[in-house]
Formats: C-alpha cells, structure tokens, sequence
C-alpha cells in the first residue's frame, strides 16, 4: 500500500486490510474498501455509516470517473476518510479536494511544495462543491 | 456584454499564474510531455505540424473592441501576424512558443479573455447565436444563459477528465444559427404553454466520425434548474461515457448505444438527487449577468432609409446584411472570405481595423461566427455606407455571406497534425473557380474538412468535403444536403473520392445539375432534397 | 532513410536529427537507421527535443525528402502561406 502524503483529517488515519469493492458486500465487518474506475459508489450507500475509510483508484489521471464517486458519496452522506489513490499528479490536487477527498497517496511521491501550493492555489470557485467551499455566486448574493 | 468582476478577474489571473507555475516545471523538466499535455490543452495549446497553437476562447462569440484589438496585438507580438478565426466562434494562433504562452495569457487577462478549456477533454467555449441581441426573432437574448454555463463549467472539479470533449450550444429562437442540434448539449430557450421561460435540452448530436444529430432529451427545464440538469446530463456521461476508445467517447456514443429514454431515465434520477444538493445558482445571479446584455442606446427615430446607389454597396447589403430587431439598424457581416483567401484568416491589421468598426459604428461590439466570419451586430443604416467603404478597402467587403464563395474550412494539412489532407488549397480553387457565379448559384454552404475530426463541419455543408489519404496521396470526398439549423440534416456520401482538381470539378458538375434541374426559387440543398442523390451520382460517375 | 523529427520544447519550432543535434532544415536530416527509437529516446529524456517521432524519407542529390506529405509539408511551412517558410524557393508543388 502506498504512503499517504497529505491528509486533511484531524482522526487517526485507519488501519487494516480495505477490501475490494466486489468482496465488499460479504465482509459484513469490512470498514474500508477500494473504489475502482467502474464501481458504483452508491452501491456503498447502506454502508456509510460502518466505513471509515473508502479509497478511490485513479488508474490514469485523465480518467475522472472517481471525482464523481468521491462527490456522490460526501452528497450522500458519507464523512469517513475518503482517500485518492494512483497515478495522482499536482496539478489534480485542487479538483481532487474540492471533489471530496481528504487524503492523497499518490502512486508516485509528489513535491511536497509544488502540492502546497496546489492545494492554496485557487481563492475561489465558480461551483458548489464537496467541501461546502462558498461559490462564487454565493458570496456575490449572499 | 458581460463585464468581469472582482471574482472573475482573479479566476482568470490564478489560471495564468497556474499555467505559468506548470510551464516552468515542464521546461525544467519536472513534468513528462504525458503529464503536461492535458493541462496545457485545458489552456487552450496545442503542438501541431509546425509549431504550438493557441486557441483562445471568444464566450458564445461576443467581444468588445478592446478585446478585438488585442487579439490582433496578440497576432503581431507574439505570433506572425495573423490569426484565424475558427468554427466554434475562438480565434486561433500558429506559431507560439512554449515560453511566451504565460505572458499571451496574461495579456489576455488585462481584457478579461482567456484561454480556459478551449481544448481537453472538458467542456469546451459553449456557442451561440451571433445575431443574439439583435435578431428580432429571438425569444431573449440567449447570452446571459451562456455566461450562466460558462461559469459554470470553468474548473468544474468533477468534469475535468471527461471521457472526451464536451460542446454546448445555447440558443433562443427557433431559427438555429448556432448548429444547436449538432453540440453535445444544444439548448433552446422557449416559453412553455403556461407563459414560463425554460429550456429545451437536446443530447447527444455531434459531427466527426460519426456524425449524429442530438435528440431531445427533456422538453421543459425551468431557468431554475438549469445548471442543476446541466450537471445530471454531465455526471451521467462522466460516469457511463466510454473510455475504452478515443473514437466512441463522445456522449452521442453513449446516447446512441443505450437509447435516449434510458439516458433520460438515468439524468432524471441524477437531477432529482442533485436538486437536493443545492448547486443551484440563485435566480439572482441570473438577474445580475442579464443587464450586461441590455439593449444598446439605440438613437430613437434613426432613418431606416438606405441609399442603394453605389451598386456594390447595394449587392454587399444584400447579400451581408440581416434585419435588425431596432428600426434604423442593420446586423452587418464582414466576410473572411475573400476570393481565393484562407478562409477566417486575418491580418493583425485587418483585426485592429475591425475592432475600431466595432467601436465606431457597432456600440463597441462584434461577434464571430461559426461559418468563421465577423459580425458587427447594431450599425445604425446611416453608417453603413461609410463602413462598407472602410471594409472594401481593406479587402473585407466580400459580399458572399452563405453563398458559395463563403466556405468553411479546417486549417488541415498546413497546420494540423491531425489532418489527412489539405483544405484550404481546395478552398481557394473553389472559390477562384465560382467567383462570378455566386448570384446564380443562390445560398450554397460548402464546408471542407481535412480529416473525419470534422472540424470543417462538413457533415452540415450542402456540399461537404472530407480530405483523406489513399496510400498517401490527398484525395477528397463529397457528400451533399447537409444541413444545420431546424432542419438539421447530415451529408450524403455520393461516391469514391476525387484528387484535387477532381473534386473542384465534381463541384461544378453538381452545381450545373442543381441549376439544369431548379424550380423556382429553390436552393441547392432544396433541389438536392427534392430530387435525391441518383442524378447527382449519375453526372459525377457516369 | 530513417528520420527523427521533433519539436524544440520551448519554442515549438520543428526539427530534426542530424546526427549529432537538432536543426530546423529538413536538409540537414541524416540516416539514423536501426538506432532511430534509441536516439529518440535519449534525446527525448534529455529534454532536447519534445513529441519526437520516427519517420521514413529518401536523400536526393542534398536534400532530404520525408517519404508522407504530412512530413513535406512539416519541412516545407504552410502551403498556403509559403512566405512564412524557412526556404526562401519553398514552392507548393514540392510537397507531391
């Protein structure tokens, strides 16, 4: 398993085995599983108060499948750790966050000060989004 | 037109700090080509045949005359003096460098342009209707709705790495002059049976290799719901659109493979989950962009008289000019079409000379269109002479608008890696060929392409022409009664293709059938529909 | 022949191999043969060409010809614009 580079949670970061997504439904005591491209999250929504940890795959940064995962899943409630995983480069980093991700192991280890200033780089954002960021339109209006 | 405020000016000036940050570390080699290239399409910069190429984006095709005169600043400072004006309304650059595309965006900042997501797999400039504001037979203007869209889908953080590239159309009339039905999404605003304002939304259409038209996927949105069903429509497609290959990617593929209903289906369930989520702008915000798009201050009781003397002048009106909603005023086209020109090429002068136009005689304002021709939508008729005389002698005042000397065309194989064949060569040869036959030919959309990409759009030319490769050698395919708007049609292949010579000629044999066989008032595409492909093939084969 | 042809990084301009660097004139383009995908390879990792690629061509009495029109109008310039090439003789027939 890969290290996790930057987390943005104040709990500990959970432990243990995080099982597939097929497996998932009959390990009734699994609280961590693994997202891949073509799984779908909402699958996971019976579970959400049990995980603590779901971690979402990016086998290629251009595929943005998991960015819509990660979205459904804090839309539905979900407020565990939700960790982005694979080929996870700098320039990902802000869409990834305001997507809903609070953890990032990248496959290959970024530069801790080009992801800094990634993660501070956008003052604000047209869209509503995972993290309750004000859009634009809110701070025009109120 | 839209004015940015404090918001927009630092969402621009990050992005170019942003391309500016991620240029440095490709050049200094922290990043492979691999990972670059997709941060530098969503900027809008492409490597072509010859060098990099910049497409900056014009939002649904409206600009000021300040912006104009910096795109044709932009032409001398930074690239060899001209650009080219595309068909999804952007402006293009051939020969920038690396180095200097921070800088170029950053000038483009200082006039509130940019060049976000003109390329990628994102959602691209969303288009409309260069008559907007200024055709009386528009519900509203559509442009506030764009600019609605637009903000929308600027860094959009789900929507990012779509399957492919995503492109909206916005219109509000039912006369389509943005190609509605042939966009990803094509919005018409209409007002429902119980008086409401809302939009019809339609999936799914598209050109390229396999050209599709988009059907209609909801009858009714109402205004307040719009970017909440945009986002169902995009969600959906992120999540099911393929992504096991380039050439089935686009939504249409998806649209076409699982059927309409059941897409509409799955966007309904998307939209009734999002509805909860609050994304929605409040009607507020749509309040506050509509005023930018008011009516200029119109002189009251301008003559509506027009000198007609000058026979050139006359013709020019005729053929370029569109009645204007406001008595007095006039929606004049200035064509990028000279005979025997590059089609949507400009000088940088020729671009400063149009901005200062615009300033002078169109409220400070111009449009450009996607047959890749400018338009100055609110001249007083008491100007017109005075500005047709100022386009004649910069070699602007072709009177050709939807004839057929006004052709479409691709850069292709001169600048585009992607291209099979040349097309403007082809462009030149025909519109040389039938520089004095354009009277008789009537309304005529022939549009080339220099490979199934379709960037020429020649799917919905009356005439189209695809270049391809036989074993290395150009060779050219025609297909005939395409069409866009309302009646949206796509072209039919009439046979094997023609070298380069051939295909001018196969023209002319087509066009000397319609005229042979012409009732009344018909157009080529008229004649074509009525009397089918097999006299047409009969005079190219036989 | 064998011809690696690729663009310089920052200036985008177009180039191509000629055994021991990188010029802008086709003509100066050599044979780099079995070591092509090697060449590019190396010289791709060292950052002194960008998009390279691997193409075929001919040498005819000091010039050098790419053997696909794509390529001849890459050595060429626009066709349709032939004031802006690197050969001041470009003609448009040159890339049949």
């Amino acid at each position: 398993m890969t290290e996790v580079q930057f987390r943005f949670r104040d709990d500990a970061a959970p432990s243990g085995p995080v099982a597939a997504f097929a497996a998932f439904g009959e390990q009734s005591n699994a609280t961590a599983v693994r997202i891949e491209p073509g799984d779908d999250a909402r699958v996971l929504v019976p579970f959400l108060d049990r995980l603590k940890l779901v971690e979402v795959n990016f086998p290629a940064f251009t595929d943005g499948r998991g960015n819509s995962a990660a979205r459904i899943l804090r839309e539905l409630g979900y407020t565990g750790e939700l960790r982005a995983v694979g080929d996870v480069i700098v320039d990902q980093l802000p869409a990834l966050r305001r997507s809903g991700f609070d953890s990032f192991a990248p496959q290959v280890p970024l530069d801790a000060a080009d992801a800094e200033t990634a993660f501070a780089r956008w003052p604000h954002a047209y869209q509503a989004d995972a993290i309750g960021s004000a859009p634009i339109w809110k701070l025009r209006h109120g | 037109m839209y004015k940015y405020d404090q918001y927009d000016q630092a969402m621009v000036d990050t992005r170019v700090a942003e391309f500016r940050d991620q240029t440095a570390r490709r050049i200094a080699g922290k990043m492979t080509e691999d990972q670059f290239k997709p941060l530098r399409l969503q900027n809008g910069l492409y490597l072509q045949l010859h060098a990099y190429m910049l497409r900056v984006a014009v939002p649904y095709g409206t600009l000021s005359s300040a912006q104009m005169r910096m795109l044709g600043d932009i032409a001398d400072k930074y690239d060899r003096g001209y650009g080219h004006f595309t068909t999804r309304q952007n402006i293009q650059y051939n020969w920038i460098k690396l180095d200097e595309a921070p800088d170029i965006l950053a000038d483009l900042a200082k006039v509130e342009m940019h060049a976000i997501q003109t390329s990628g797999n994102c959602i691209r400039n969303i288009s409309s209707d260069q008559y907007a504001g200024a055709a009386a037979d528009e519900l509203v203007d559509p442009r506030p709705y764009a600019e609605l869209l637009r903000q929308w889908s600027s860094f959009h953080p789900e929507f990012l790495a779509l399957p492919r590239k995503f492109k909206i159309a916005v219109i509000a009339s039912d006369t389509d002059r943005a190609a509605m039905r042939l966009h990803d999404i094509g919005i018409q605003i209409v007002r429902n049976a119980a008086g409401e304002v809302g939009c019809v939304f339609y999936v799914g259409g598209g050109m390229g290799r396999t050209p599709m038209i988009a059907p209609l996927i909801r009858e009714f949105v109402p205004l307040d719901h719009l970017i909440t069903y945009s986002e169902a429509c995009l969600r959906v497609y992120n999540r099911y659109g393929r992504r096991d290959n380039k050439y089935k990617a686009r939504i249409k593929i998806l649209v076409h493979e699982i059927g309409k209903e059941e897409y509409s289906r799955q966007v309904e369930e998307e939209f009734a989950h999002l509805l909860t989520q609050g994304i929605e702008p409040p009607i507020a915000e749509l309040e506050r962009i509509i005023p930018f798009f008011a009516d200029p201050a119109y002189e009251a009781g301008a003559s509506d008289e027009l000198d007609r003397s000058d026979p050139d002048f006359a013709l020019w009106v005729d053929r370029n000019c569109h009645a204007h909603k406001q008595p007095g005023y006039i929606i004049a086209t200035i064509s990028l079409k000279p005979v025997g020109g590059i089609p949507g090429d400009a000088s940088a002068d020729q671009i400063r000379l149009m901005a200062d136009l615009g300033r002078d005689y169109s409220f400070d304002e111009l449009r450009v269109t996607h047959a890749q021709n400018i338009v100055l939508p609110h001249v007083r008729k008491a100007d017109l002479y005075t500005l047709w005389l100022a386009l004649d002698a910069a070699g602007l005042g072709t009177p050709n608008l939807d004839s057929i000397g006004d052709i479409i065309a691709c850069p292709g194989l001169d600048y585009c890696s992607l291209a099979n064949a040349r097309s403007i060569p082809v462009a030149q040869k025909i519109s040389e060929r039938f520089a004095a036959r354009e009277a008789e030919l009537g309304e005529l959309k022939l549009k080339i392409s220099g490979c199934i990409n379709a960037c020429g759009h020649h799917h919905a030319g009356h005439i189209g022409i695809l270049g391809v490769d036989r074993k290395g050698t150009e060779n050219y395919q025609l297909s005939l009664g395409g069409c866009e708007g309302a009646d949206t049609s796509l072209g039919q292949i009439t046979g094997p293709g023609f070298s380069e010579d051939g295909i001018v000629d196969a023209v002319e044999k087509v066009t000397d059938l319609y005229l042979a066989n012409k009732q009344g008032e018909e157009r080529f595409l008229d004649t074509y529909r009525r009397i089918g492909m097999a006299p047409f093939k009969e005079a190219l084969y036989d | 022949m064998k011809i690696v042809t690729g663009n310089d990084l920052k200036s985008g301009e177009v180039t191509w191999w000629t055994g021991n660097g990188w010029s802008r004139h086709v003509n100066e383009a050599v044979d780099a043969g079995a070591d092509a995908e090697a060449i590019l390879a190396r010289e791709s990792a060292a950052q002194r060409v960008n998009a390279a690629y691997v193409i075929d061509g001919v040498s005819e009495g000091g010039t050098v010809r790419p053997a696909h029109i794509k390529e001849r109008i890459r050595a060429l310039g626009p066709t349709v614009r032939l004031d802006l090439s690197l050969d001041p003789t470009a003609t448009p027939e040159r890339v049949l």
